[in-house]
């Protein structure tokens, strides 16, 4: 079975707004993947959908462990027929190849005793792996010799006892995690012990944490493949988006345990930043940049024991706590050179004084700047979680209308859409704050913020009306309210994150840092309010 | 528990032949344990002082520990210096950075082997993979002083007594 180039049409399309009901109907089968992988962030028109994609949306396909075995096995059947070499051989190529079937073979073509050694595989031709009893054997790692020593070796020929070498891959196995690459218990011996050999010495339970492994280096070996970062979620996702197009897109994708969260970085869903931007406004956020501005804002130096002093009140007369030296708040300088002018510097319109007032006026503004951004993300990062408390009591709260109006379990669902709706728009939200905190200003801006503005207010009304009582939430007038609302509030944010989306591929966005890449950096810090 | 055949031999192979310049001797209440002395070897920093009469005045001797964890074979001895070195591959608490016993480990490998790679890494320091840093740096940085030092700390720390 070999069709090829559809996954890219297979996609979670527009309707991820609401994760939960996200589509598994093109999971059928891992066999309509193609492993070519060409860069399409797939931002034009779908073949299948026939309409217009939204721009932030990107192609991608979940795979369940089952699926993502099925894709080695075919891989290995394929290549095991075109080379004539054993499974176990193939799959040992294949993962030296990082699943590129198409190099391994042309390589192997060129030169197979090359490929052969340098994938760690014998030359001679493959004999089934088994115990053997060889007369005057001595195990060179346990010392143990004797009659009746059953013994192993792969085709290097470096025997073991069973004992030692069973020992030795369940060390490898279990304490360090190692699969694909098993060598031979000897020294600077580089053969691969290959899954047949490993079967045949181990425990089943080994075993499985053995394929288990090595399915895991199957995703972590392929680009395209990344695991779902949600606890306990064993599936990966696929997505052809680059790394070099990160400035260009967003790929936020989505489990089917519903957990989303963006392709480039791992991080849960940001956008409409970028993950450059979002790793610089996460680290500015975590590190103490920001309180080293706030010191400076609002604190001046003893100038002779240099302790940090914050004025709370009083006259400019300060006398250093520790040093007992005295100064004037004012000009910093000596308070016995002051003389009768006591309590009213007349040193402060000098040049000097001036300029230290720029200095702290400027470090001010930058650092309220900063604040507004930050207040702003962390509200909506704090309401995004007491949405989602209010989201478990709203279980009950369905529950309860259910008996009390005697609505359908199905007549009360629009509570639950209207709690995703403000979990996933709050998130939204949230880093458009950070986004805007890098934008330079400019007519672009301007609309974003006027898009921005619009569903925060929509946010913040359908968020009011969803912490109503259970009694006022019966009524069928404000059951419409909210419904509405909710479409509303997911409208709002498709156009925002279209919007943006759309001027990110572009690359119309100015932003006030330097973002590596293509993305212009004219107008720069100039545009800071 | 009984001492596994493998270090019995080994022990006995260690005491019987020993390799020129390392000795290996177990304690007699843990035979798991040994006490370790390793010759700088000639033309390094950590040789001795040479004197051209006699060919040494004397020499320097690096103490070691040296512990068989209960899954040896299959998992490294764990060995410390005792002695103060000045080593870029060599910490501060005498931990050593040696790819054999870490991950290039194998069961086929021994006590043997393993001393033999430590003499050859005091021959032959490598500042391009560091335990101490600064140690390294003060290596790349001025390799004549780095090796001045080194041979001071011998004459300090490795003399026999």
């Amino acid at each position: 079975m070999d069709s090829d180039d559809d996954f890219m049409s297979a996609v979670s399309s527009e309707d991820d707004i609401l994760p939960d009901d996200s589509d598994n109907d093109d999971l059928s089968g891992a066999e309509d993947f193609d492993f070519d992988d060409e860069p399409d962030p797939d931002l034009g028109m779908s073949k299948d959908i026939g309409r217009k994609r939204v721009a932030y949306d990107i192609s991608f396909k979940v795979y369940q462990p089952a699926d993502i075995q099925k894709q080695q096995d075919d891989l290995i059947n394929e290549v095991n027929m075109i080379l004539d070499i054993s499974k176990e051989e193939a799959a040992i190529l294949l993962r030296h190849f990082r699943w590129n079937k198409e190099r391994l073979i042309e390589d192997y073509m060129d030169a197979p005793p090359q490929v052969l050694e340098a994938a760690g595989l014998a030359q001679e031709p493959t004999s089934l792996p088994r115990l053997e009893v060889k007369p005057g054997f001595v195990c060179d790692i346990c010392c143990e010799e004797g009659p009746g020593l059953a013994s192993f070796a792969i085709k290097c020929g470096h025997r073991y006892c069973v004992d030692c070498y069973r020992h030795y891959l369940s060390q490898k196995i279990k304490e360090e995690g190692e699969a694909a690459r098993i060598q031979c218990p000897s020294d600077g011996c580089d053969l691969i012990v290959d899954a047949r050999s490993l079967d045949l010495l181990v425990n089943p339970e080994l075993k499985e944490r053995y394929h288990e492994l090595l399915n895991r280096t199957y995703v972590e070996d392929k680009d395209t493949l990344k695991w779902c970062p949600a606890p306990d979620c064993q599936n990966a996702i696929e997505c052809g988006v680059k790394k070099k197009d990160l400035d260009k897109v967003v790929p936020t994708v989505s489990c089917l345990c519903a957990h989303r969260f963006c392709f480039g970085c791992i991080l849960s869903d940001h956008q409409p930043a970028p993950c450059e931007l979002v790793k610089k406004w996460l680290k500015k956020c975590a590190d103490d940049s920001e309180t080293a501005n706030w010191i400076s804002a609002n604190t001046k130096e003893c100038p002779k024991c240099n302790s940090t002093i914050e004025k709370n009140g009083g006259c400019n007369h300060m006398t250093c706590r520790k040093c007992k030296h005295e100064f004037c708040w004012m000009c910093m300088g000596l308070w016995s050179e002051h003389g009768t002018s006591w309590y009213s510097c007349n040193r402060f319109e000098e040049k000097s004084g001036t300029e230290a007032r720029d200095a702290q006026a400027k470090s001010r503004v930058s650092l309220e700047r900063y604040l507004h951004y930050y207040n702003r993300y962390a509200n909506h990062e704090q309401s995004a979680r007491l949405d989602k408390d209010i989201y478990t009591k709203t279980e009950k709260k369905m529950v309860q209308l259910q008996k009390e109006s005697g609505m359908s379990w199905i007549e009360v669902q629009y509570l639950n859409s209207a709690s995703q709706a403000l979990q996933t728009c709050r998130q939204t939200l949230m880093w458009t704050y950070a986004f805007a905190f890098y934008l330079a200003r400019n007519n672009l801006t301007e609309i974003f913020e006027d898009n921005q503005k619009d569903l925060e207010m929509a946010v913040e009304g359908l968020s009011e009306m969803f912490e109503k009582p259970v009694t006022e939430l019966a009524d069928p007038k404000l059951k419409v309210e909210i419904m509405d609302k909710t479409s509303y509030c997911n409208k709002r944010r498709i156009i925002l994150l279209d919007d943006t989306a759309q001027n990110l591929a572009d690359g119309r966005w100015t932003f006030n840092v330097e973002l590596t890449g293509s993305a212009p950096t004219s107008g720069g810090p100039s545009n800071r309010r | 528990m009984a001492l596994p055949k493998r270090i019995i031999k080994e022990t006995e192979r260690l005491l019987a032949e020993p390799v020129p310049g390392i000795s290996a001797v177990p304690h007699e209440d843990n035979l798991r344990y040994f006490d370790v002395e390793i010759h700088g070897p000639s033309q390094s920093p950590y040789e001795g002082e040479v004197h051209f009469a006699v060919r040494y005045r004397w020499r320097g001797i690096f103490k070691l520990e040296l512990f068989l964890p209960d899954d040896y074979p299959m998992t490294p001895p764990k060995i410390r210096f005792l002695t103060k070195i000045f080593h870029p591959n060599v910490d501060k608490l005498g931990r050593i950075c040696l790819d054999v016993l870490k991950n290039n480990w194998s069961p086929a490998l021994q006590i043997r082997t393993i001393l033999l790679s430590i003499q050859a890494l005091l021959g032959a320091p490598n500042p391009d993979d560091p335990l101490a840093p600064d140690v390294a740096k003060s290596w790349k940085e001025n390799e004549q002083a780095a090796i001045a030092t080194a041979r001071e700390w011998t004459q300090k720390h490795a003399v026999p007594n």
